[in-house]
């Protein structure tokens, strides 16, 4: 009974908030009147969070970690303006001035690293001071003008895929994503299920996967349809691309890596992870760095998006970023959480704001709500723990690509099966202390 | 009960789920005197003292308590205190940060009208500092004074609760030896006053030189209290009572294999790592053959882990210098990756704090130490991953539902052995393990000497560290003694007996 209850109810905050997702969409598209769920209102959603979401991937790796970035919408701002400058001014090709905005990145992460691993200073303040310092230098840098991208470049952040094929009446690239990512849903339950059998764990019965293996591509093909069939010339967005090959790298690395395992370690305990050999100094460093190069991809999305790069992009995005990472699951003390899960708890933030924003609310309003969530969505998690309540939606997502449960629409991919347990092992420490 | 006692403890029974720490302990204190408790690590002193301070509340524990005549039930700390015990904790209870006249008044500040009153706070302080032999300005921060200083603070706090019974634990573990001989002054001068001290204390010669009685303690019982003059008591006799526990086998039969030298350290110098002219490892030499057991023998705070961290890697303290040879070749080992490499493994003593990622499972944990040996490309292979934690649950006979569990929810001894697959998984030569049954239950405790007998057996190299002297003797082959981050002996097992390595272990020195 009890290894029932961690499996069903171990990540109960991630499969709690893909459950608030599927109804927080239901409910839109009720109360929208069927606004919700069109291929328009879709392809802005992704437009306009990717960068968030983006910067949530990043937010994880940096908090499973044990620390915390608050400079990334300033870092995504300062990159934004130096790349738009040396677009402009040199004349450099916009994938060249990419190149220089994820170089850049790369340096001011290190930056960060080099404070936070190697002096040992709070990555609090280290990021702290870096929020302001790259805030002022994108102001000193752009003279607190707007500058301009060019036409390539905002591709990036409005892009979508060509036209190619046969006229089948619907976008050919985008239904050819879909049909892959069903084939490889199937794929990977059967691979899971083949996978078990072989080390003689227990199987769930047939019709938890069938149903999973469903449902899963139900979504997927609901959605596949309203990408496909926009108006003409549209498709599943670019920026919405790149953040679903990120989300299957960063989890593969999360998971599969041992970079991955390594970064959990240092976050679960620095000192055991150091006695096994871990060198914590290198994760740190790493964790950081890889967090600014996301941003300043971040903040070139965003510029591309908007067509110009301005003196207050980014403002408050790292507090989104955040947000995001703790609705999706992961724990303030470090070694807790997943960059799917992450991922949910961001679109949660933007399926809510959306909706919001169809239904005529004021900014003000949807702030407070947003806040209630976040903390609601923690308090559900902390509840539940304390309880070990078991989740109808943990028997559905189980072993869904190769660990646990999640997959959303958009991008479902291998789920990092660490957090099922470390989230279970949590809540024994909690009813232990 | 006569006019003179000032504590009576009457069978004072103790538990927890599982084991029994104090088990009928009667203890008797006479008004001004200094009484020793004396007892190996782990024995029940320092639970007897929380129960005597109310740590350990009244109905958590069996037995009465008498103070000062009158039957008492303290609920917490604050209520003995009211009474006029004070307890004196190894690790100071000061707050680095704030002023000595600030800690001394901590939690229980003078005000007028309100307002914390200063200068009532800085003249009551001075006077105490006085009594207690300090002279600093009240409003120096403690953490810029001397651990002996500080407790001087801590012993004018207890002063200033206008205490009655003084108990230190281990006051002087930290203390050099003008600091200790401070200490002990002081106390005989507390006694002369009338105040009471109950000192625990693993240094025989101090025990000697300034305890009026002594009461023994082993294995949760109180074995003898001892008058100091009355009964002509000195070290040999003290020990002897702390020790005197028949050995039964408690050990698995073994005839080790002993083949030639392979590990050697030289000279090794450590100094504290943020203390730097403290040394924690002095001038240590010690070598280790294939199939040998070789055990560290040394009380808390002896230095025994950190000599044993700093090899692993220089995972302790700062370098000074020394050697360490490896199959007759000097190897330099900066970091606990090369230790790794050069075939050390290190189990840690707190498995909780430094050993064991609690948030992770079985499977994880077991693999840990060495993923690379899993990972075919990028991928770590998670089948290959839970067929070796299988494959070390099943040969150390793991107590677990399924290697998915959390490690978290294993009992101290199964924790253990999956620390200990971890690093038999990095197929190491020298396994260094630092108290290996603490906190486990008995049987645990022979399951694991036979797996340490059976590495020992593979031709592997082993160091066990431990405070139980009985362990050491049933499982060694050579026994080191270390006092103070010095070896101060080496006892072959046919030699060795509790007596002599506690002679080695407690202060006369012997070069090695």
């Amino acid at each position: 009974m009890n290894s029932l209850k961690q499996i069903f109810g171990g990540d109960t905050r991630q499969f709690g908030m893909i459950f608030a997702l599927v109804a927080l969409v239901v409910f839109f598209q009720w109360r929208t009147g069927g606004k919700t769920l069109t291929s328009v209102n879709m392809m802005n959603l992704f437009n306009g969070n990717s960068y968030i979401l983006i910067l949530a991937i990043g937010m994880v790796l940096v908090i499973i970690a044990g620390h915390i970035d608050l400079s990334v919408g300033s870092v995504a701002a300062f990159v934004g303006i130096v790349v738009a400058i040396a677009m402009r001014d040199w004349g450099i090709p916009w994938y060249m001035g990419a190149l220089l905005g994820l170089v850049l990145g790369a340096l001011i992460g290190a930056w960060h690293g080099f404070w936070v691993a190697y002096v040992g200073i709070p990555a609090f303040i280290v990021t702290l001071a870096g929020m302001l310092l790259f805030r002022g230098a994108n102001q000193s840098v752009g003279n607190s003008l707007t500058v301009p991208v060019p036409e390539g470049f905002r591709y990036l952040g409005a892009g979508y895929l060509p036209e190619v094929g046969p006229n089948t009446g619907y976008n050919n690239l985008t239904l050819l994503i879909g049909f892959a990512l069903v084939a490889f849903v199937i794929y990977n339950e059967i691979r899971g299920r083949r996978r078990l059998a072989k080390i003689h764990a227990d199987l769930p019965p047939t019709w938890v996967p069938v149903t999973k293996v469903v449902l899963l591509s139900a979504v997927i093909l609901y959605a596949t349809y309203l990408f496909a069939t926009g108006r003409p010339g549209t498709s599943f967005p670019v920026p919405g691309l790149i953040l679903g090959v990120l989300v299957i790298i960063y989890a593969f690395i999360s998971n599969k890596t041992i970079l991955g395992r390594h970064v959990y370690a240092v976050g679960g305990n620095r000192h055991a992870a150091e006695l096994s050999g871990v060198q914590s100094k290198r994760v740190n460093f790493m964790v950081m760095m890889n967090m600014s190069i996301l941003a300043a991809l971040a903040g070139m999305i965003f510029v591309g998006r908007s067509t110009a790069s301005g003196p207050s992009d980014g403002v408050g995005w790292e507090l989104d970023a955040i947000a995001a990472v703790f609705i999706g699951g992961a724990a303030v003390t470090g070694g807790v959480g997943t960059v799917v899960g992450s991922i949910i708890g961001g679109l949660v933030m933007a399926v809510l704001n959306n909706g919001l924003q169809l239904l005529g609310a004021g900014a003000d309003d949807t702030q407070i709500i947003k806040g209630i969530v976040l903390l609601v969505a923690v308090a559900f998690d902390v509840y539940n723990k304390s309880q070990g309540k078991p989740s109808i939606i943990g028997l559905l997502t189980r072993n869904f690509g190769g660990g646990s449960g999640g997959g959303k629409s958009s991008a479902p991919t291998p789920q990092p099966a660490p957090t099922e347990q470390a989230v279970g092992t949590k809540e024994v420490i909690t009813h232990d202390v | 009960m006569n006019n003179h006692t000032i504590l009576e403890m009457r069978s004072i029974t103790k538990e927890f789920p599982g084991v029994k720490a104090l088990s009928e302990v009667s203890l008797e204190v006479q008004a001004g005197e200094i009484h020793a408790i004396c007892g190996e690590n782990g024995a029940g002193k320092s639970t007897l003292m929380k129960v005597l301070s109310g740590l350990y509340p009244y109905g958590d524990y069996s037995g009465q308590i008498f103070f000062q005549g009158e039957e008492v039930q303290f609920k917490d700390i604050r209520s003995s205190e009211a009474a006029g015990i004070v307890i004196i904790h190894q690790e100071l209870a000061l707050i680095p940060e704030l002023s000595i006249a600030e800690n001394i008044f901590l939690g229980n500040e003078p005000t007028r009208f309100g307002v914390i009153d200063w200068d009532y706070v800085n003249r009551t302080t001075l006077e105490l500092m006085a009594r207690v032999g300090l002279s600093e300005d009240p409003i120096t921060k403690v953490k810029d004074i001397g651990v002996g200083k500080q407790q001087l603070v801590e012993i004018a706090k207890a002063l200033n609760k206008s205490v009655k019974l003084l108990i230190l634990d281990e006051p002087t573990a930290a203390l050099n030896e003008s600091d200790s001989q401070h200490l002990l002054d002081l106390m005989a001068g507390l006694r002369s006053k009338g105040i009471s001290c109950i000192m625990i204390s693993h240094k025989l010669n101090e025990i000697e030189q300034i305890a009026d009685s002594i009461t023994i303690i082993r294995d949760g019982k109180a074995i003898e209290t001892l008058h100091i003059k009355n009964d002509g008591v000195d070290e040999d006799r003290i020990i002897r009572g702390m020790v005197g526990r028949s050995l039964e086998s408690r050990f698995p039969d073994h005839t080790p294999k002993i083949g030639e030298t392979f590990f050697e350290v030289r000279n090794w110098t450590v100094a504290h790592p943020t203390v730097s002219d403290r040394l924690v490892c002095k001038n240590s030499s010690f070598h280790v053959r294939r199939g040998e057991i070789v055990g560290f023998a040394g009380l808390m705070g002896a230095g025994r882990t950190e000599l044993a961290r700093s090899v692993f890697g220089r995972s302790y303290g700062t370098f000074k210098s020394g050697q360490i040879l490896i199959n007759g070749k000097e190897v330099t080992l900066r970091s606990v990756p090369q230790a790794i490499k050069a075939g050390l493994a290190y189990v840690t003593e707190d498995r909780k704090s430094l050993g064991l990622n609690l948030l992770d499972d079985i499977k994880s944990t077991t693999v840990s130490a060495d993923l690379k040996r899993i990972t075919h490309g990028l991928v770590v292979d998670r089948d290959e991953e839970f067929r070796i934690a299988e494959e070390y649950r099943k040969s150390l006979r793991t107590k677990t539902p399924s290697v998915n569990e959390g490690v978290a929810k294993l009992s101290g001894g199964n924790q253990q052995k999956v620390v200990l697959a971890k690093w038999m998984f990095t197929d190491p030569d020298l396994l260094i393990l630092d108290e290996p049954t603490r906190g486990i239950d008995v049987g645990a405790k022979y399951e694991i000497y036979g797996i340490i007998q059976k590495l020992a057996d593979q031709g592997k190299g082993v160091i066990v560290i431990s405070s139980e002297l009985p362990e050491l003797l049933g499982l060694s082959d050579r026994v080191y003694t270390i006092f103070e981050g010095a070896i101060t002996g080496e006892v072959a097992r046919e030699d060795a007996n509790q007596e002599s390595l506690m002679k080695l272990m407690t202060a006369s020195r012997k070069s090695a």
